[in-house]
Parts: C-alpha cells; sequence; structure tokens
C-alpha cells in the first residue's frame, strides 16, 4: 500500500509547525522516498580527497542506496562514477578502498575503461560491429556523477539533474569546514585513524536531531559523567587532566551552560550548535601550536579561528563537522528503523601530534562503539524508535521556544536549548523530499 | 593459581559473573585494556584508533558506571559468555617474569532479546606478582574489527 508517493501534500503535512508526525521515523514508504528525493536533491558528503591521494586511488560508497566510485585521476581530479559496468551492472570494485591502477577492468566480461570511465576495450570486439551499443547507455563506458564539488577537499555529490548549486546549498555553514580546515597552519587536512563505525537500530533523523538536542546529556548522560566527577572528586580546578577527562566531564555541564552556548540556524536545514562557546572550548591551550597559527594567518585571524569551537556543525542532510577536535561524524541511512554512523579523526597538517590524539581520544571515548558515554544515547534512541509505535499521540514535540517570527526568517541565532534547530531540519527535510515530486492524478 | 593458562580462564569467568571489581583488580597499575580498530594488524595504539584503548582510570569509570542506576542502557542489563579455546604461551620471558598468552575466543553479549556475537583473539601479557598473576595488557584482535558493529557495553 502507498501513502506518500506522490503525495506531496502527504507528505509536507507530516512537518507542522511545532512538530513532526511519528511516520518520519517509521515508514519504510517514507525511507525510499527519501533515498529517491531528499538525498538525491541535496548536497550529500562523500568522503575526502585525502582517502584517494595518488592517480588511480579510489574508494567504494553507497549513497542513498546508489553504489558509487570515488577516483583520482591522472590529472589530479576527483572523480565520482556509478559503481556498475555499463555492460551487465557488475561492481566494478567491492573493495572498501584501493588503487585500480591506469583502468578499470570488469571482472565479468572485461570491459575495460579509462579513470574517467570512458570506454577502453572490450572483447570479442567484431561482435559489437553493425550493432546499436556505440549509440546506446551501454556503449558510452562508465555514467558519472555530474554535480561533484569537492571543497578544501571534503567532497559532496547531488544526484538530482536540478537543484541548487553546492554554494547555494550550504551558504554560511561552510565556515565550519573553512575553521576546519584553517585550523592546520598549512591548510591541509589527512584522514587519519581508521574510520570507527556503529549500527544504531533507528531513524537516521533522529540521531541528527539529536547532534542538535543540548537538553539530553545532564539526564542521559548522567551515569559517565557521575562516575567521572566522582573519580576526579578532589582535584584541584587548575590540575593538568588526562585527555579522557578533559573531555568527558564538560558532558555533565547543567542546563544553563548549554542554552548559553548558542545556536544558529541557515537555510536548507543546516545549523551550527555552540557559537559562543561549547564543551570543547577548555581544552589546554598550546603555545607553539598557537605560534604556528600566528605565523601562518596573522595573530587576529588566528585567535578567530582558535576561538571558534562550536559543539556540532550540521551539514544537513548527512555531516556533522567537529573543528575542535578535528573529528566529522556522517551519518547513513540503512533503513527506517536502521542507521549507520561513521566517526572520523583528521590530521591538520603543521599542527602538533596532540590533535590527532585528541580527536581520536575524543572519537574512541564518545563514538565508538564501545564508547563509555554513546551506550546511553543508543538505547534511548532505539527506545524512541519503538516507543513511537505506541498509539495515543502519533506527534512528536518540537515546541520548545516556539516563535512565528522564525517561519519567515532563514538565518536565526538564538539561545542553545531551542528546538529551532531541530524544527529547521525538518522544515528542510519537508522541502527536499517534494522537491521534484510528481502529483498524483 | 601457578599456570598463567588457568588465570585467563579466571580473568573472563569473572566478566561473564558480572564481577568487574574483582576483574579490574587483576590489572597492574600500568596496566591496559586495548582493542585496535585494525585487529591484529594494528602496531600500536596511537598512529591508529582503537575501538578502545583504557587504563586503569577509565576501567574504573567504565565499572562505576555499569553500577549506577542510571545507567540508562543497562535496563534491561547486559549479560556476557566468553567461549574460549586453550590458550596457547606465545612468549616466555624469564628475566621479565611476562608471559604472552594467545586465546582465541567467541564472546556473545546478551541484551533483552537480541544477541551480538563476536570473534578473535585475546592476547594477554601477564606479570608475576608475589600473588600469582597480574595484567599488563589485555589486547582483544576482533575478526571484523573495522566494520560495522552495534553496541558492546561489557568487556570482551
Amino acid at each position: 500500500m502507498t501513502t506518500y508517493r506522490n503525495r506531496p501534500d502527504l507528505v509536507a503535512a507530516l512537518v507542522q509547525d511545532d512538530r513532526v508526525h511519528r511516520d518520519l521515523y517509521l515508514s519504510e514508504e517514507l525511507f525510499a522516498l527519501e533515498q529517491a528525493h531528499l538525498f538525491a536533491n541535496t548536497w550529500v558528503f562523500l568522503g575526502h580527497a585525502s582517502q584517494v591521494p595518488a592517480s588511480g586511488d579510489f574508494i567504494t560508497q553507497d549513497i542513498a542506496g546508489r553504489p558509487l566510485l570515488m577516483v583520482r585521476q591522472p590529472d589530479g581530479a576527483v572523480h565520482v562514477l556509478y559503481n556498475r559496468c555499463a555492460h551487465k551492472g557488475t561492481q566494478l570494485l567491492t573493495d572498501e578502498s584501493g588503487n585500480t591502477g591506469r583502468f578499470f577492468r570488469c571482472p565479468y566480461h572485461a570491459w575495460t575503461y579509462k579513470l574517467d570511465g570512458a570506454p577502453l576495450a572490450i572483447p570479442l570486439k567484431n561482435g559489437y560491429e553493425g550493432t546499436q551499443l556505440k549509440a546506446c547507455e551501454s556503449g558510452q563506458g562508465l555514467a558519472s556523477v555530474k554535480h561533484v564539488k569537492v571543497y578544501r577537499d571534503f567532497v559532496f555529490v547531488r544526484l538530482s539533474e536540478q537543484g541548487p548549486s553546492f554554494e547555494d546549498y550550504c551558504g554560511e555553514v561552510l565556515g565550519a569546514i573553512d575553521n576546519m580546515v584553517d585550523r592546520s597552519p598549512e591548510g591541509q587536512l589527512t584522514v587519519g585513524g581508521g574510520v570507527l563505525r556503529n549500527i544504531v537500530h533507528c531513524n537516521w533523523k533522529m540521531y541528527l536531531e539529536n547532534i542538535n538536542d543540548t537538553v539530553h546529556p545532564m539526564s542521559t548522560h548522567e551515569s559517565a559523567t557521575q562516575a567521572a566527577e566522582a573519580l576526579w572528586q578532589g582535584h584541584a580546578p587548575t590540575d593538568p587532566k588526562p585527555m579522557a577527562m578533559e573531555q568527558i566531564l564538560p558532558f555533565g555541564s547543567g542546563y544553563e551552560f548549554f542554552d548559553n552556548m548558542g545556536g544558529r540556524v541557515f537555510a536548507n536545514g543546516h545549523s551550527v550548535l555552540g557559537v559562543n562557546f561549547s564543551i570543547h572550548s577548555n581544552y589546554a591551550q598550546l603555545p607553539e601550536y598557537e605560534a604556528a597559527m600566528r605565523a601562518a594567518h596573522g595573530e587576529t585571524r588566528a585567535t578567530e579561528i582558535l576561538q571558534r569551537s562550536p559543539q556540532n556543525s550540521v551539514f544537513y542532510p548527512s555531516l556533522s563537522v567537529k573543528g575542535s577536535p578535528q573529528a566529522i561524524r556522517v551519518i547513513r541511512p540503512l533503513a527506517a528503523n536502521r542507521t549507520l554512523i561513521e566517526a572520523w579523526s583528521f590530521r591538520a597538517a603543521g599542527a602538533p601530534a596532540l590533535l590527532f590524539e585528541r580527536a581520536m581520544s575524543y572519537n574512541r571515548l564518545v563514538f565508538s562503539p564501545m564508547s563509555v558515554v554513546a551506550h546511553d544515547d543508543v538505547h534511548l534512541f532505539e527506545s524512541i524508535q519503538q516507543g513511537l509505535r505506541a498509539g495515543g499521540n502519533e506527534w512528536v514535540s518540537l515546541h520548545r521556544n516556539f516563535d512565528a517570527a522564525e517561519l519567515t526568517q532563514s538565518t536565526i541565532t538564538t539561545n542553545g536549548t531551542n528546538e529551532l534547530l531541530m524544527r529547521n531540519q525538518f522544515r528542510a527535510w519537508a522541502k527536499s523530499m517534494v522537491a521534484g515530486m510528481e502529483v498524483a492524478p | 593459581m601457578n599456570d598463567p593458562r588457568d588465570f585467563v580462564a579466571h580473568e573472563a569467568a569473572l566478566l561473564d559473573e558480572r564481577r568487574f571489581d574483582d576483574w579490574l583488580a587483576l590489572f597492574a597499575e600500568d596496566g591496559h585494556y586495548w582493542v585496535p580498530l585494525l585487529g591484529a594488524a594494528q602496531v600500536d595504539p596511537f598512529s591508529h584508533n582503537s575501538l578502545a584503548y583504557e587504563d586503569r582510570l577509565l576501567l574504573q569509570l567504565r565499572v562505576d558506571r555499569l553500577k549506577n542506576p542510571r545507567a540508562h542502557s543497562q535496563h534491561p542489563a547486559s549479560h556476557s559468555q566468553h567461549v574460549l579455546q586453550p590458550s596457547r604461551i606465545a612468549q616466555e620471558g624469564a628475566a621479565s617474569g611476562e608471559v604472552l598468552l594467545h586465546t582465541p575466543f567467541i564472546y556473545i553479549e546478551a541484551r533483552g532479546d537480541n544477541q551480538t556475537q563476536l570473534s578473535g583473539t585475546a592476547r594477554h601479557r601477564l606479570v608475576r606478582t608475589p600473588t600469582g598473576w597480574s595484567i599488563r595488557q589485555k589486547r582483544i584482535d576482533l575478526l571484523n574489527a573495522a566494520r560495522a558493529l552495534p553496541a558492546i557495553q561489557l568487556f570482551i
């Protein structure tokens, strides 16, 4: 039974001004429509160019159910191709990453392609004489993703033909990537230390909402923060903390702290949480690194870069950036009730090893499948996924600090506990879902 | 307990009985619990990340958290079962008093209706003490450490 296909009116009605309908989290049909529309109409983070440093280097990655290949070209450019042989549809590469050499060779019938996807050779070529192969899609080589943007080595794709440019879509939130890259005195990041991968049995939007939720840490993380505080009791506030304590203790901050950190929303669902300060603001200072930053960027700019350390910057729909520590999370939806969460760490060229250690330590403590902090989050997401099936109330509340004036503005700066950051995500959801959706006759 | 292979079996049994304080007391002051993200291929815990790399302070935090009634993810509680193959002594240093043991295992963590199964090899670096053995490092090399995993809440 279909309810929402080609019914943009019904899809849009799931997002009200101050609440959303539970079907957003539960419906497999809506999940399929998200794959077809939302993840095609938006600019989605694919990977980082440092994963493919040399010509022929590739990674394979599914985006919204489409298997893709990111590959470095002989001229240094990064191309994104559909991972589908033009002949029968075989995936050309099934390793996660590697080097394909100077061309792709399909393992099934040995059709070969240049690194940009152009056809190179076919065995038993004579058999195609007089056929329509050359005129057909199958004779044109590998299909490539046309809308690819490499922004300071962060690679994004837009799968649909029509839609906003990358810059128009992201707007001011791009400052979060700038900040993260500018924290390298040489302006260069590389992915380091591998990727931590978690399967969470909840809808991807629930996870994304929580990235903008500052009211949960006090109650959700009580067990971890109480244990950390009890262990650290008796130390003077000025005592140097082990990195793990430096990173875990701020989770126990009170409501006022999170409210005062401030938030900002932008058009298309993006947001920055912690525009004033965050749980990352008080990491130990590193005089030599700061001197290198001043030498690279000048006094004023260096201070500006280092003082900015938001809690999370959300590139809607699937990327969350932490400039300090140098870490990102990538949300890869698998089903309505199953989501893959990746936590990546970065090395910043010209910065001390301690920055990389901070990124790895933070990801390990907070985002590993064996995290000491996230178990309670994950339990609650999975609990919500079940709880929403309960009758009695089909709606999820997003009322906190709702103000009708927000409906007509795109960029708004507000308090850190305002659910506007989530309402903004869902307004973008409705917009990207119905854009280009046909109306049932 | 003179044979270190008996010690490894005892260590796993304490975990499966949820005797976490007794378990933690087996670690040396400088002891570490390590689950590398590259499994057996990983050289050190610094150049590449790990699923867990914890000293006694962090292990104590974990154990204390599990006891806290507001550890939401422990409602219902998790339980574990270690199924161990016989341990093999891989290295023995008469001078250092250290012994390295390899123990292939299957680990099952159950919670509510769900069970998670992991497998790999545990590598214990033990040091002889006046009263028996203590753990300098317990390293868990998982078969598929770098793949997507669900929450692992207790100790492998």
